[in-house]
């Protein structure tokens, strides 16, 4: 019998993130990640029943969209409703952006590699945008790179608080969102993501509002009040 | 409590663990002589209350800790952020007093404060800190050698949602908003359903205020809900938010401890949500009570000596103080990390006068 909460048999955990649980198995003989939202306890029921929910059921619809849109993500094999776990595409041999930004920080005294990186981000990114689709949590961690990581292949993850707004205001905030988890994952990379985002207004059609957006969300942030 | 306003005044300290509060941490149960009801703390009051006060303070502070001048090391005062007159009132008490005691002056940024008082009083060594309170709401980790912010408020503080949340049903703000809230939510019982936001590690609270403002009065009226569940329904939605952003926080650093500071840090419930979060992923929680997670002086005498230990001194000529700190001015603070003292940096964000009653 299958270990409670497990959702395949044969599979192990492999890391417990804030949202879920992430288990490694087999599917139908492929290679999956089961992602598991496990209730959280410290939620009301009645909230928490709904942010599941409403969270895998996005999830799962923004991978779709992704691909549709001819945008790197992990293939949706299945969806448990009832327990509230997707079944998705293991991209084997894969790293994070962010271990990879680490690594080559640490082994590379000149970091000028990363541009064409961060570049590469600022594309996906604008494509992403321009289908009207809002990641909600960029980090460098939410975005996968394909092996052999040198061939800078990207692959978005992680859409659960993402949703579908074509509102200048929407994307403005989710490149803001980036720009706090990069830099302080990241320390002294202001000009790499000075670089990104100069790719990104390059690549978007509609990035002229958004900028201006992220610019006076930027600006929220400075007014407001550290007293008290 | 409230906007930060002098509460923390001059703190003295005197050796590890020998805390002065120069002037008396104010309890949620008892505001201060210069709160308001229904009006909160007025800038100009306040400064005439610090000035009437603040020497018979000091003396009682020597007094009760058996102290003469000549036994104090240092002088700490709040540099910033806060109300102007204040501030001001207390940072000329504070160069007077070092000058006459010739002793060195120390400028403390207030939320360094809140985070270094934290520490000490719970032991935390390495936390993820989420700090809330009427003006703030961060998360903070040390990474890298320094304080980051790793998630925030993208519009409205947490205290400030509750207070003006407060407002519009008209709960009392004696002693403090919040506390009311928290009373009231006690005997809530439906969950209504308000917007949940959270943005990556970022969370919005002024969706929430402005659903409320539109939708209360016509609930409360039909008698679909009450105003206990609204407190109620209120608290566990921010809270979820803030357990759910420091959780990401602790998965993205890699943290097992977390250290709540601030006023609405006092918050049972709060503290309740972010405990089972805890024991859920194996970590520690560190929590204070209402006597330090409200402004008071001792916690700026603490990050005042965490400096002063560090080889740190504020010339007199820079003993100004600001309302506001600069989005690129960073203030040095000081943590313990692997029992060493290092000196860091903390970003301060800009800031605004404080108008809201605080929590």
């Amino acid at each position: 019998m299958a270990e409670l909460g497990v959702p395949l048999s044969g599979s192990r955990l492999v890391q417990q993130g804030a949202e879920a649980r992430l288990y490694r198995g087999r599917f139908l003989g492929r290679a999956v990640v089961a992602k598991l939202r496990f209730p959280k306890r410290y939620r009301h029921p009645a909230l928490e029943e709904r942010l599941s929910r409403r969270r895998t059921a996005q999830e799962a619809r923004s991978l779709l969209r992704c691909r549709r849109a001819g945008i790197s993500a992990p293939v949706v094999y299945f969806v448990d409703y009832v327990s509230n776990c997707i079944y998705l595409e293991d991209i084997v041999g894969s790293m994070t952006v962010r271990d990879y930004i680490i690594s080559i920080q640490q082994r590379e005294k000149d970091a000028s590699g990363l541009f064409t990186l961060a570049e590469k981000i600022g594309e996906v990114l604008a494509r992403m945008h321009d289908e009207d689709l809002i990641h909600g949590d960029l980090t460098t961690s939410n975005i996968l790179l394909r092996p052999p990581a040198e061939k800078l292949d990207l692959v978005l993850i992680d859409f659960g608080l993402s949703f579908i707004s074509g509102l200048p205001e929407d994307k403005g905030v989710d490149l803001y969102v980036l720009e706090k988890a990069f830099l302080s994952t990241h320390p002294n990379t202001e000009t790499l993501f000075e670089a990104l985002l100069k790719k990104y207004t390059a690549m978007s059609k509609k990035s002229s509002p958004v900028i201006k957006k992220l610019d006076e969300v930027r600006l929220r942030g400075r007014k407001r009040s550290m007293v008290g | 409590g409230a906007p930060a306003l002098a509460q923390q005044g001059t703190g003295i300290h005197r050796g590890w663990g020998e805390l002065l509060p120069g002037t008396s941490g104010s309890s949620p149960l008892s505001p201060p002589p210069c709160f308001f009801p229904r009006l909160g703390f007025l800038p100009g009051h306040t400064a005439r209350h610090h000035r009437a006060c603040l020497l018979e303070l000091l003396a009682e502070a020597l007094r009760e800790a058996g102290l003469r001048p000549c036994d104090v090391d240092c002088v700490a005062f709040t540099k910033g952020p806060g109300m102007g007159a204040p501030l001001a009132v207390v940072a000329a008490v504070a160069r007077t007093v070092a000058q006459l005691w010739d002793k060195p002056l120390l400028g403390v940024n207030h939320c360094v404060g809140h985070i270094e008082m934290g520490r000490l009083v719970t032991g935390a060594r390495d936390p993820i800190v989420l700090y809330v309170s009427g003006g703030n709401t961060q998360v903070i980790a040390y990474s890298q050698r320094r304080y980051r912010i790793f998630g925030e408020t993208i519009d409205i503080a947490v205290g400030n949602c509750l207070d003006r949340f407060a407002r519009v049903l008209k709960i009392s703000n004696d002693p403090s908003p919040g506390y009311n809230i928290e009373q009231m939510a006690k005997k809530g019982q439906k969950l209504v359903e308000l917007p949940y936001t959270v943005k990556g590690m970022d969370v919005s609270f002024s969706g929430i205020l402005s659903h409320i403002e539109e939708v209360s009065h016509k609930m409360l009226a039909s008698g679909e809900c009450t105003p206990e569940d609204l407190c109620f329904s209120l608290q566990e939605t921010v809270f979820a938010m803030l357990v759910e952003i420091t959780e990401r926080a602790m998965a993205h650093c890699g943290s097992q401890e977390v250290l709540i500071v601030g006023g609405v840090g006092c918050n049972l419930r709060l503290q309740e949500m972010m405990g089972i979060m805890c024991a859920e992923r194996g970590a520690k929680l560190f929590a204070t009570d209402e006597r330090f997670c409200i402004d008071n002086g001792a916690m700026i005498a603490q990050a005042g000596w965490e400096m002063f230990r560090s080889g740190q001194v504020t010339a007199l000529e820079d003993s100004w103080i600001t309302q506001r700190y600069g989005m690129k001015v960073a203030c040095e603070v000081l943590s313990a990390k692997a029992g060493k003292y290092q000196c860091c940096l903390l970003h301060a964000a800009l800031v605004r006068p404080h108008q809201g009653s605080g929590v």
